[in-house]
C-alpha cells in the first residue's frame, strides 16, 4: 500500500535538494518541487514500479498575488489507478517570468489542461506542441482568473456598483495593491 | 351499417383575424398595402429558437400543448435562417457564442425581428463576468426584451405578441430607411 510518507521518502531520496516542502490537508499530500525538474519528478513518478503515476487527473494554477517571487502555483493532480491513491505536485513560478516544461509528452491530457492554464493565469509551458487559448475568445488580451483583473465584466452598465462591491469601499476585502 | 351515430359538433369558438379596413363591396376591396402585409407577416411569423440554456427549456413549453405558441401563428420553427422572421435568443451568450450569434443574424432575410428572452440574454443577467456577453445587443439590434429567470411562458408569448404589434404597424419602407441602415451600421453589419 502506499502512503504519504512513503511517496515523499522516496522522492526525497531521488531528488534531495529539489523537493522543497511538504504538507497534507484532507489526507492527500502535496509536494513542493523545484520549476526547473518538474519534468524528472513527474516521469520518476510514472515509471516507478512502486509508485505508478501513471494518471493524471488535473492541472491547474492558483495566483498567490502576495507571495513575491512566487506568484503562479502550478499544481499537479496525480493518480496511481491501481492503489487507488492521490498526489498533488506544486511548483511555484515567477509571475514575471511564468515559465515551465509541458508535461504533454508524458500525459497527453495534459495537452488540453496546459492550454487551459495558460489560457487562464499564462502559464507559459515550454515545450508545448499548441499553446493558444482553449477556454476564452481569441482576442481576450489578459489572463482573467490573475487576481489584478476585476472578476466582473467592465462593459456592464445596468448595475449599481455600491450594491455590488465594485467601487466601492465596503467590499473591497479582496482588493489588492500590485 | 351506421358510421355516424354521434352527432358532429364543431368548434365555434373561434377568433378570426379581423379585416383591416378600407372599402369593400361584393367581389372587391380597396385597403392599404401596408395593412394587408402587415396583416400577413404578423399572423404567420415564423421563429428561429437560438437556445442555449434554460430559458430555452421554458420555450419548450411555451410550443407544447398546453401553451402552444401555434395559435398565434407562429407553428412553424425552423432552424434555417433565411427562412425565418424573428430570432428567439433564449439563454446565456458567452463572448465566444457572440460571432455566431451575430452569424446567424446576418443569415436571416429582411424583414427580421429579434427577441431577447431572459436575464442572460438582455443584460448577462447574474453572470457579470469576463467571459459572457453582458446582453446581446452588444451584437445585434434587438426588438422585444423578455424579462424573467426564467421567464415563464406566458412571459415569452406576451414577447411574441409584442413582436406581433411591432410587425403589424411596421412601415413596408422602414428596413431600406436611412435610419435603419445607420443602425445596422452601428453593429458593423453589412
Amino acid at each position: 500500500m502506499l502512503d504519504n510518507k512513503f511517496v515523499f521518502q522516496k522522492l526525497h531520496e531521488k531528488f534531495g535538494e529539489s523537493i522543497i516542502g511538504y504538507e497534507e490537508n484532507y489526507d492527500i499530500m502535496a509536494i513542493y518541487g523545484a520549476k526547473d525538474e518538474n519534468l524528472k519528478i513527474l516521469q520518476y513518478l510514472y515509471d516507478d514500479e512502486e509508485l505508478g503515476f501513471t494518471f493524471m487527473t488535473d492541472l491547474t494554477a492558483i495566483h498567490y498575488p502576495h507571495n513575491i517571487g512566487e506568484e503562479l502555483v502550478v499544481t499537479y493532480l496525480l493518480y496511481n489507478m491501481r492503489k487507488n491513491f492521490h498526489v498533488r505536485l506544486k511548483f511555484a513560478l515567477d509571475i514575471r517570468k511564468p515559465d515551465i516544461f509541458t508535461a504533454s509528452a508524458l500525459h497527453p491530457t495534459a495537452n488540453w489542461l496546459e492550454r487551459e492554464c495558460y489560457d487562464f493565469f499564462g502559464v507559459n509551458f515550454v515545450g508545448h506542441p499548441n499553446l493558444i487559448r482553449i477556454m476564452n475568445v481569441d482576442e481576450m488580451d489578459y489572463f482573467p482568473l490573475r487576481k489584478e483583473f476585476p472578476l466582473e465584466d467592465q462593459t456592464r452598465r445596468d448595475k449599481d456598483d455600491d450594491m455590488f462591491g465594485r467601487n466601492s469601499e465596503r467590499f473591497n476585502m479582496g482588493k489588492l495593491n500590485i | 351499417m351506421i358510421y355516424n351515430k354521434r352527432p358532429v359538433t364543431h368548434n365555434t369558438n373561434i377568433k378570426l383575424v379581423e379585416s383591416p379596413g378600407g372599402y369593400e363591396g361584393e367581389g372587391f376591396g380597396a385597403m392599404q398595402l401596408s395593412k394587408i402585409v402587415g396583416l400577413a407577416r404578423k399572423n404567420s411569423i415564423w421563429p428561429l429558437p437560438f437556445a442555449t440554456s434554460c430559458c430555452g427549456i421554458e420555450f419548450m413549453a411555451t410550443m407544447g400543448a398546453h401553451y402552444d405558441l401555434a395559435r398565434f401563428g407562429s407553428e412553424r420553427l425552423a432552424f434555417t435562417p433565411r427562412q425565418c422572421d424573428v430570432l428567439m435568443v433564449m439563454g446565456t451568450i458567452a463572448k465566444k457564442m457572440a460571432p455566431v450569434l451575430k452569424q446567424v443574424y446576418i443569415q436571416m432575410a429582411e424583414p427580421r425581428w429579434v427577441i431577447a428572452v431572459g436575464a442572460c440574454a438582455s443584460s448577462g443577467g447574474i453572470f457579470d463576468s469576463y467571459s459572457v456577453l453582458q446582453g446581446i445587443d452588444e451584437v445585434i439590434p434587438v426588438d422585444v426584451y423578455v424579462p424573467g429567470c426564467a421567464p415563464r411562458p406566458e412571459q415569452i408569448l406576451d414577447g411574441i405578441l409584442r413582436v406581433q404589434e411591432l410587425v403589424e404597424s411596421e412601415s413596408i419602407r422602414r428596413r431600406s430607411s436611412p435610419e435603419y441602415q445607420e443602425l445596422l451600421k452601428s453593429y458593423g453589419i453589412q
